[in-house]
């Protein structure tokens, strides 16, 4: 059996006496897609963010590649390989593509300065083959439409060889077009052996993509389940009422569309 | 035009200065735009336009710095008292190295200063209006109880030339050749990064938008040089100058004072702060920061130490525009400074920073303390009486920003 790229063990964080997230683990395989589901306030993003550093566990380990690892800032994590979309893409509304695209990890000439051309040379290759339409390389990104904007954000990640990718409702902004992109990206990625976690709310996207889902309630772990092995319906009972596919009866099934 | 990447707003503040300029010649009879206003008024806008490229920096980050007045008064009396009574205790006065000894101090304690504002702001996040409020106070104290409220003089020879006068100026051929080689600088800057940009084979801007900004960088300059050689020594001091540079005096002969130290410091200080804004990661950071605190945070950068860092810049500045001062008084008093803060965030708030955070350019900033400079230095030849120079000075800059905001309103999206 392959090592897991990041195991997530009894994971808990607590914002003043509120339990975020409560004795959570889960485990990420190498070019697997992980979709985390839940319903709002479920605890998954704050989840993720302890592994993307900018969430600081109250206890709990965190193994990448079988060795455990402390993550105190997003720093660490971008060292260890962890890429974040965040849902809020976090960019700097001020800055242009290309510097939000190298923020914090920006190309500098042999003296320490900026190599705007070389990032911006950089930018287009990977627009090129993410949003070939993508034009604005030199607006602030407060000036681009929602879904430019997560162009940016996505480029970022995928651009600095990411080994764990962390998707916080990648396509959210993202009209048709752009939303197949992302998933062919992810496909992508995911044959070149990079582990990702997709956060949802659109569990037809999560099911379309994830090799397993794991589905969080009230901060706790419902489950994790083998895509393969449930159907959407059982999914849902998991995060509305917090049963897994062998707790849970028929009627309750029924309800649920009720 | 956009394509062209010029800065609409800044051709509107150079037109709102000439518009300025050329109403205040006409309102003082030809004074204002004489060479010898021209030279003063470039003598007198150096310290506020030094510190006001600072604090275009500490807005862009979100902070404020209200202590720049206070702190240039404290640094200003410890310069003064260094050269002026415990340097010469020690080694005497005159020595050659005073003057540099004195600035690295000053420099020294500002940065000192600034890191300790800076770290009380970023690392136990006292906003930092409160913590330099508390500068404010604090340091126009030490200012006066460094000297129990004298007035220190006179300064150090060699430092003196610091603020100018009529021996601290480039004089007539320095200021050429300097004009000329940052004339040629422009060109070269222009047509480098026309040449980088073909090498990654990206878009270029339009020809003519380059040779536009060649043209008016450049002529910009040697008009400045060719003002400011226009200004020559009055008699008496042409005819020591005459003496000591050993050239026979003749009756009526003008000798140009040329670019004034203070003026050359202010406009390597532009220089250097505005290289550090825009080719510097440090400068990156400090706009990320303003345009997303908490993106600059995910993006692994970090924040706090940035935000000290530009504390330290701002004090280091603070240091300079005080050497600048106390040699141009030829003296430090406790009062040296009062009210300069105002200046300062006026000056980089006129020039089109927002107090919100992200937005700014030290350019702007520079332009808008020569805006201040101006509208003073031109009230004074109206002999508007000081009360009214408040009012209007006041009015001026809500009225400025208030046009700022709408343009700005206007263009975005």
């Amino acid at each position: 059996m392959t090592t897991p790229l990041v195991e997530m063990q009894h994971m808990y964080v607590s914002f003043g006496g509120v339990h975020a997230v409560q004795d959570v683990s889960i485990e990420l395989y190498p070019g697997e897609i992980l979709g985390l589901v839940g319903g709002n306030g479920a605890g998954k993003s704050t989840l993720v963010k302890t592994l993307s550093g900018a969430q600081k566990a109250d206890s709990g380990q965190i193994l990448i590649n079988g060795s455990p690892v402390t993550i105190y800032n997003p720093r660490d994590a971008k060292a260890l390989g962890v890429e974040t979309i965040y849902q809020t893409l976090a960019l700097a509304e001020n800055i242009d593509a290309t510097g939000n695209m190298f923020l914090g990890r920006e190309l500098t000439s042999g003296l320490g300065n900026l190599d705007d051309s070389a990032m911006e040379a950089a930018t287009r290759q990977i627009m090129a083959r993410l949003n070939p339409k993508f034009e604005n390389f030199k607006q602030p990104v407060a000036r681009l439409s929602g879904g430019q904007r997560q162009s940016v954000a996505i480029a970022r990640a995928v651009h600095f060889n990411a080994k764990i990718l962390i998707m916080d409702e990648p396509t959210a902004a993202l009209g048709p077009a752009e939303t197949e992109q992302v998933r062919q990206l992810m496909r992508q990625l995911k044959s070149e052996g990079i582990g990702i976690i997709l956060i949802s709310h659109d569990i037809h996207d999560v099911f379309d993509l994830s090799d397993r889902i794991s589905v969080m309630l009230q901060g706790r772990l419902v489950g994790t389940v083998d895509r393969e092995t449930v159907t959407m319906d059982e999914v849902l009972a998991m995060i509305i009422i917090g049963k897994k596919p062998g707790e849970v009866t028929e009627t309750e099934l029924e309800e649920l569309h009720g | 035009m956009r394509d062209s990447e010029i800065d609409v707003r800044m051709l509107g503040m150079l037109g709102l200065l000439l518009a300025l300029w050329i109403g205040f010649n006409i309102a003082s009879g030809g004074t204002f735009l004489s060479a010898r206003n021209l030279w003063n008024l470039s003598v007198q806008f150096s310290a506020v336009a030094i510190m006001a490229t600072g604090m275009v920096i500490i807005i862009v980050s979100r902070s404020i710095d209200l202590s720049v007045g206070s702190m240039l008064g404290f640094v200003g009396m410890f310069m003064a008292l260094f050269q002026a009574e415990w340097l010469p205790k020690v080694v005497g006065f005159d020595q050659w190295y005073t003057w540099i000894v004195v600035l690295i101090g000053g420099l020294i304690l500002g940065a000192i200063i600034g890191l300790i504002q800076g770290a009380v702001t970023a690392y136990v996040s006292v906003p930092s209006f409160i913590v330099t409020l508390g500068g404010l106070l604090v340091w126009r104290g030490a200012a006066w109880s460094l000297a129990s409220g004298r007035t220190i003089a006179p300064m150090d020879s060699t430092f003196q030339l610091l603020g100018g006068g009529s021996r601290g100026a480039l004089g007539g051929t320095g200021s050429w050749i300097l004009g000329a080689v940052a004339a040629l600088a422009i060109v070269f800057y222009f047509a480098n990064d026309r040449r980088k940009r073909s090498h990654f084979g990206l878009k270029q801007r339009p020809v003519w938008a380059t040779a536009t900004m060649m043209a008016i960088g450049s002529a910009g300059v040697i008009g400045a040089v060719w003002v400011l050689n226009s200004y020559y020594l009055p008699d008496n001091l042409a005819r020591q100058v005459a003496a000591e540079r050993g050239i026979q005096y003749t009756e009526g002969m003008q000798i140009p004072l040329g670019i004034s130290y203070p003026v050359l410091i202010a406009v390597g200080v532009m220089l250097v702060m505005g290289f550090i804004a825009n080719n510097r990661k440090f400068g990156r950071y400090v706009y990320s920061i303003g345009g997303n605190p908490e993106a600059a945070e995910l993006a692994g950068i970090n924040t706090r130490w940035t935000i000290v860092k530009s504390f330290i810049v701002m004090g280091i500045l603070v240091g300079i525009a005080a050497a600048v001062s106390i040699a141009r008084l030829n003296a430090a008093t406790s009062g040296l400074g009062t009210g300069a803060e105002l200046y300062v965030i006026a000056a980089a708030v006129i020039g089109g920073t927002s107090l919100t955070g992200g937005i700014g350019t030290v350019s702007g900033a520079v332009l808008g303390a020569l805006v201040m400079q101006s509208l003073q230095s031109g009230m004074v030849l109206m002999r508007i009486d000081a009360p009214l120079q408040d009012i209007v000075v006041g009015v001026v800059l809500v009225i400025a920003v208030a046009v700022d905001v709408t343009f700005r309103k206007r263009t975005e999206r």
